[in-house]
């Protein structure tokens, strides 16, 4: 069996060469969708700190996902209006800025899974995910019915936003961008499993009573593994509305929050690049099957049966023979 | 002042009272055992001194009242428990149970596996592929990694080789020699509690019946109360 190492190393050298490959033999739509592959392997890595370490089944993360999406439509979108947003006293204008637009993501996503978290996480088990899917629900209801953004149709943003000393409409720049944040969020994820939190937050996983007689809150420590989660996953939500220059309140789907963990158990569940591969695969069928059949979820859908019946460490588990996730 | 001071602490599971009254009191630096028979409340006093159950009564660490506290905020006060049945974070490695839910202080992985050089040999094995001696001692060492004030034993050296035993009642007796911690034991060996305790209090349905120095305790009381 390979090296877990040198498995992630492949997958992500593949899914970066990739991209150069289409940029060598110019074909920009194959680059595109290895950006849409990056951006939701973020959302997944995200999802997998909740997920993987902590066992968290959140049904929910669409809500982050859309809060970053639909921080870029609104910043971008008084931006190219001209227009203010009116919060209260405060006036503030749009901005086309990418990284003003993560940092808004990021605070907007990491609040709103703190009182999520705040609320959901005294629940456990089915419970747990019935509440972060009545909050995903609840947010979709409100963007369906958000008129000044759009409402059921959504919103369009003409240009894409820019990054300081990058040409983001250059497909292989805005690919880059993404690719360097994922990379940003795999290593957050592995400094994360292997430090003290981490364990402890793995061991709260697993007993949580027993993590309380060492000193250790297993609320606050799964709350705190929310949080980051949420966040990262929202900042992929602003990536993935610049990415196609729009944003509906289908970002906030409970499919959507679903399509996450599919990625994540068919990469393998809390094991580092198992985001990646899943996010690589589900990209690569959409793209494939796809254009034979609009019922190409049914094939995913045999996949994700396969992967749970006969390799429960997902395709990493399979290609490391190793079903656990352990480093 | 006592460390730690139980004064008429009741305790219930449910409706079902277990405590109706247990006394008791560490000084710093002391080894009291908590002794009597099966079923009369060792454990429960436990788990109402680490706040793991709803009780009632005086409880207090340095005359602070724990009973508004959650468990963990009584770990971080400096309460280390070594629970019934060792009980390791399974998935995890011996490194990685250690450092876990360390705090700073005096004991370090360095100077646990001292005490223990067992787990030195093992330290990226997972806690799960242990054998039940080498997990009460990963068990002892990951409570000392919190650096407590107080260490509770329950049962440590339950089910375990004689050998092992040997061992780890080598390594309690290290601890009161060369550190400062407090340490409540609970366990049925008569005789090697007796070689390391200060004190002794003993338990007969939910109450305290007895209470003096180890030297007192007279086989006919260990006879009738412990019934060895």
């Amino acid at each position: 069996m390979i090296p877990e190492r040198l498995v992630n190393l492949a997958i992500l050298a593949g899914l970066a060469g990739v991209a150069l490959w289409a940029l060598a033999v110019d074909t920009p739509f194959t680059i595109t969708l290895a950006t849409r592959a990056a951006i939701l392997a973020l959302a997944a890595v995200g999802l997998n700190i909740a997920l993987g370490i902590g066992g968290l089944v959140s049904l929910g993360h669409a809500v982050f996902f859309g809060l970053g999406g639909y921080a870029m439509g609104i910043l971008a979108y008084h931006a190219q209006t001209y227009t203010t947003l009116d919060l209260g006293p405060l006036s503030v204008t749009g901005s086309k800025s990418m990284p003003l637009i993560w940092l808004v993501a990021v605070v907007a996503s990491a609040l709103a899974a703190l009182l999520i978290g705040l609320l959901s996480l005294r629940t456990s088990g089915v419970y747990f995910i019935m509440i972060t899917l009545a909050f995903g629900q609840m947010f979709y209801y409100f963007a369906i019915s958000w008129g000044t953004y759009g409402g059921e149709d959504g919103l369009s943003i003409y240009v894409r936003n820019g990054f300081p000393g990058l040409n983001t409409l250059d497909p292989i720049q805005f690919f880059g961008l993404c690719f360097a944040l994922l990379c940003l969020a795999l290593l957050v994820y592995a400094r994360l499993r292997a430090a003290p939190f981490g364990l402890a937050l793995n061991a709260a996983r697993q007993v949580p009573a027993r993590v309380e007689t060492v000193g250790l809150s297993p609320l606050r420590l799964k709350l705190v593994a929310f949080v980051i989660s949420g966040a990262i996953t929202g900042l992929a939500g602003a990536l993935f509305a610049d990415l196609n220059r729009f944003v509906s309140p289908t970002m906030f789907s409970w499919q959507l929050s679903g399509e996450l963990i599919v990625l994540i158990v068919i990469g393998g569940v809390g094991r580092l690049m198992g985001p990646v591969i899943g996010a690589c695969l589900f990209v690569l069928l959409e793209h494939w099957l796809g254009a034979l059949t609009a019922f190409w979820h049914i094939w995913l859908g045999v996949i994700l049966l396969g992967i749970v019946l006969f390799a429960r460490g997902g395709i990493v588990g399979l290609l490391t023979g190793k079903a656990g996730p352990h480093v | 002042m006592s460390l730690l001071k139980l004064e008429g602490l009741t305790a219930s599971y449910g409706s079902s009272q277990a405590l109706f009254g247990v006394d008791l009191e560490i000084a710093e630096g002391e080894v009291v055992a908590l002794m009597g028979r099966n079923g009369m409340g060792k454990t429960t006093t436990v788990k109402a001194i680490c706040r793991m159950i709803q009780s009632g009564g005086h409880l207090s660490l340095e005359g602070r009242d724990l009973h508004p506290l959650p468990s963990h905020r009584v770990a971080r006060l400096g309460v280390g428990l070594v629970p019934e049945g060792r009980r390791c974070f399974a998935g995890l490695t011996v490194h990685e149970n250690l450092i876990a839910a360390a705090r700073p202080g005096d004991w370090t992985q360095a100077r646990v596996t001292a005490l223990f050089p067992r787990l030195g040999e093992r330290l990226s094995q997972r806690a799960a592929s242990l054998s039940g001696g080498e997990q009460q001692m990963l068990a002892i060492g990951r409570a000392l990694m919190t650096n407590p004030r107080l260490l509770i034993l329950d049962e440590a050296t339950e089910g375990l080789a004689p050998i092992v035993r040997q061992e780890i009642w080598a390594a309690i007796a290290a601890l009161k020699r060369d550190t400062q911690i407090s340490i409540l034991l609970i366990d049925k060996s008569v005789r090697e509690i007796a070689g390391v305790s200060d004190r002794a209090v003993i338990v007969e349905r939910g109450r305290t019946v007895w209470a003096g120095a180890m030297a007192d305790l007279t086989p006919d009381l260990s006879e009738r109360y412990v019934g060895v």
